[in-house]
């Protein structure tokens, strides 16, 4: 197979804390060589050569919060059309919520997005699948076949385990086999049909809110349930400080927890809500300007370990409707990279902590083998300019649905190729 | 048995194998032998218990354990009677402590209780007269039942001692497996617990178990392998997802076996759920499976559980606490 020398590149690998200017090079979708070093004398021979352009190039993005409407909602997103979206957004894998019709609950299920991923999209998809059957919240699933059978996590995705009892069992089980268990913590009786951030503006507006402590009892008592039963916990999406202090402290005390934050909670907050705006309807709720201050500084400090898309497509139909009626969720595969390049913009991270918690930190949550640059590594690759210009445009975008409220948005930063396994499946023209 | 001589062990009544010492279990286990070589004959019958009058009180339903009991006690010439928590008036709302009253009022010599409650038939025992057996309480002990497993080991291997003895299953709600820990450890053998987290207790650890999650570490050089009985109410997705995967990572099969030592021997103390726990063929391996063994050894062991409490009251009134019996009798 053909070899590939990517030159002139500032290579970063989160993974390993490099930094430099080099170049890197690909064989048979893998990694053989990178450094500054390398190619020093001309690319090996035969070695089709991209230059770089001194663009970054870095792993590719690891998205672990992605809907995608196959099976049983194709008019929104199907496998394919999300895979196109992820490659222009620079995301070399996306790893799929099981809240599909029918849930993915069941080994045949996860067999059947495999398959659909392998024939369909040209980016690495793994399937989540679901904690409870029919994401019920009652009886758990066959975490442990499931899991051989290459589900990479388990959550109930966008809902809940009220059950205490249930959770703690979920946990318990799970710690025997190693798994993940991704949990939207949100407390439902709290939340009740709660449709925007509890607060001033739902006030006004008139519509039921979500308070803040919904978010941290749930965290709160699922901390607990860990420290009960030693499974390994992540929090799908946090939102609130409070929520994000009691992470903080539970990894303080040892626990073998981590956690995500949207894009949408640190790019916008309840003010974009404004006139009844469908498009900034989500989960977990836009919150307030403290709030998502809070999830800036938990992502700097590293009480956040995972940024997440959260993409949701949802068809206008669904939205254009009043605003507690509207479907929930943003799409944000395209635009998870020039938002999450705003904090490093604006000097709230570094460029390396910022692109660990979309590829190697994933990676190590999810045992990936990809999210790093280093030699055996899958080529997996995110060639980008941080400081290129443009506006946000959603007839630029490949996925299915346009439910964006980010349109028109000046950003910096965008992606140049996507490449997964040695082979190009992006190119910005 | 006229070679054994009728002193009373150092216990009134066999609630637990909590409390009973490495002597006791001995002397129990020795007795029993004799019973099953008595068994074995065609003439079963003594008279040892003659006049004596048996009562198996079963709150919860039983088939092979008070068939076990009943046999046993006729065997040796008492006068059996089951009740059965559907037949008496304990559906009519009579309580523990009004039926311990109203039976110790009929003077019976034994009385073998089954509840669905830890802890009941010691309560029940502090209002009898008799010697009281416990056949089962809730999640708490099953003594007999580790007795049997414990001679049904000692006369295939020749010991107890230094052995190693793999428990498999529901441990969370098994009172077999808490009674088998106990006297297991009280006799020497390394005891492990294998299952997974949700059908284990949180604090196994603390009775001298070793703990695995994963089948073919646990099973590793075991020299007993021991299943318990998962309900299938259980299977549903509260405790474990569903029988498929419980069979795939926790049932016995060859493969799984293979990881023990090549005689290992397989227990199980009955009923079976083939298929879900263990293997439809394995469990009837003669080579590997002792299960029917067990239930031929259950019927001496408790023989020589009613024999050895009989001698507490060898044709006197009845009698005060264990203390004040103590080395008294001979």
């Amino acid at each position: 197979m053909s070899v590939v020398a990517y030159t002139n590149a500032r290579l970063i690998d989160p993974a390993s804390g490099l930094d430099c200017i080099g170049a890197l090079v690909t064989e048979d979708g893998k990694i053989t060589e990178l450094g500054p070093e390398v190619c020093k004398d001309g690319a090996p021979e035969g070695a089709e050569i991209i230059d770089c352009g001194g663009r970054i190039l870095c792993p590719g993005l690891i998205d672990m919060r992605v809907f995608v409407g196959e099976p049983g909602a194709e008019h929104k997103e199907t496998l394919a059309s999300a895979s196109q979206a992820a490659a222009a957004g620079g995301v070399t894998c996306i790893i799929v919520q099981p809240n599909t019709e029918p849930v993915i609950d069941d080994v045949a299920l996860v067999e059947y997005i495999k398959r659909q991923a392998r024939d369909k999209a040209s980016v690495r998809i793994h399937p989540m699948a679901a904690i409870t059957r029919g994401l019920e919240g009652q009886q758990m699933a066959e975490l442990g076949l499931m899991a051989e059978a290459d589900a990479v996590a388990f959550t109930d995705a966008d809902r809940v385990i009220a059950d205490a009892q249930v959770m703690r069992r979920v946990l318990s089980y799970a710690s025997a086999f190693n798994l993940l268990i991704c949990h939207y913590p949100e407390e439902p009786s709290l939340a009740g049909r709660g449709v925007m951030n509890s607060g001033e503006i739902a006030m006004r507006l008139g519509l039921p809110g979500i308070p803040t402590q919904a978010e941290t009892i749930m965290v709160e008592r699922d901390l607990r349930l860990v420290e009960m039963t030693g499974g390994r916990y992540h929090a799908a999406c946090l939102s609130t400080a409070q929520a994000i202090e009691a992470m903080a402290r539970g990894k303080a005390r040892g626990l073998p927890v981590s956690a995500a934050a949207a894009v949408h909670n640190f790019a916008m907050n309840e003010v974009a809500v404004g006139e009844y705006r469908s498009f900034a309807k989500t989960a977990p709720p836009l919150r307030s300007e403290a709030d998502r201050q809070a999830v800036v500084d938990g992502l700097a400090d590293g009480t956040i370990d995972v940024i997440c898309s959260c993409h949701d497509p949802q068809d206008v139909e669904s939205k254009r409707l009043p605003f507690e009626l509207a479907a929930t969720g943003i799409i944000g595969l395209e635009t998870m990279l020039p938002l999450a390049l705003e904090l490093y913009h604006n000097g709230a991270l570094s460029l390396l902590d910022l692109l660990a918690k979309m590829t190697s930190r994933p990676a190590e949550l999810l045992g990936l083998r990809g999210g790093k640059l280093a030699p055996g590594a899958p080529a997996d690759l995110l060639i980008f300019d941080p400081n290129t210009p443009w506006r946000i445009d959603e007839d630029g975008f490949h996925s299915k649905s346009k439910n964006t409220p980010y349109h028109g948005r000046p950003v910096q930063g965008r992606v140049w190729r996507t490449i997964v396994a040695g082979k190009m499946v992006y190119s910005d023209t | 048995m006229s070679d054994i001589s009728p002193t009373p062990p150092s216990f009134r009544h066999l609630l637990g194998i909590e409390g009973l010492s490495a002597p006791d279990i001995t002397e129990i286990l020795d007795l029993s032998d004799k019973y099953v070589a008595q068994n074995r004959q065609v003439d079963k019958k003594r008279s040892i218990l003659g006049g004596r009058t048996q009562i198996n009180l079963f709150f919860e339903t039983s088939t092979r354990t008070r068939t076990s009991f009943e046999l046993a006690g006729k065997r040796l010439g008492a006068d059996v009677i089951n009740m059965t928590a559907t037949a008496s008036a304990i559906k009519k709302g009579e309580t523990l402590i009004d039926t311990a009253a109203t039976l110790n009022a009929m003077h019976p010599d034994t009385l073998v209780v089954r509840h669905p409650h830890s802890g009941a038939v010691a309560l029940l025992s502090q209002k009898m007269d008799c010697s009281v057996i416990n056949a089962g309480d809730g999640s708490h002990e099953h003594p007999t039942q580790a007795l049997l497993d414990a001679l049904t080991i000692r006369r295939r291997l020749g010991h107890l001692h230094g052995l190693t003895v793999a428990i498999c299953g529901d441990i969370l709600h098994s009172r077999v497996a808490r009674s088998n820990i106990m006297l297991l450890g009280i006799m020497g053998a390394h005891v492990r617990a294998i299952a997974p987290p949700t059908l284990l207790p949180g604090q196994m650890d603390r009775m001298g178990v070793e703990v695995f999650h994963n089948m073919e570490e646990g099973l590793a050089d075991a020299d007993i392998v021991m299943m318990l009985r998962l309900q299938n109410e259980r299977m549903n997705g509260a405790y474990v997802p569903s029988t498929r995967e419980y069979y795939h990572f926790f049932g016995l099969d060859r493969a799984k076996l293979s990881k023990a030592k090549p005689e290992a021997l397989i227990m199980h103390p009955g009923p079976m759920n083939r298929g879900v726990e263990i293997d439809s063929e394995l469990a009837d391996d003669i080579n590997r499976s002792v299960i029917r063994e067990q239930v031929e050894m259950g019927v001496a062991v408790r023989m020589a559980v009613l024999d050895l409490l009989s001698r507490h009251a060898t044709n006197q009134p009845p009698i005060g606490p264990t203390d004040t019996l103590a080395g008294d009798g001979a």
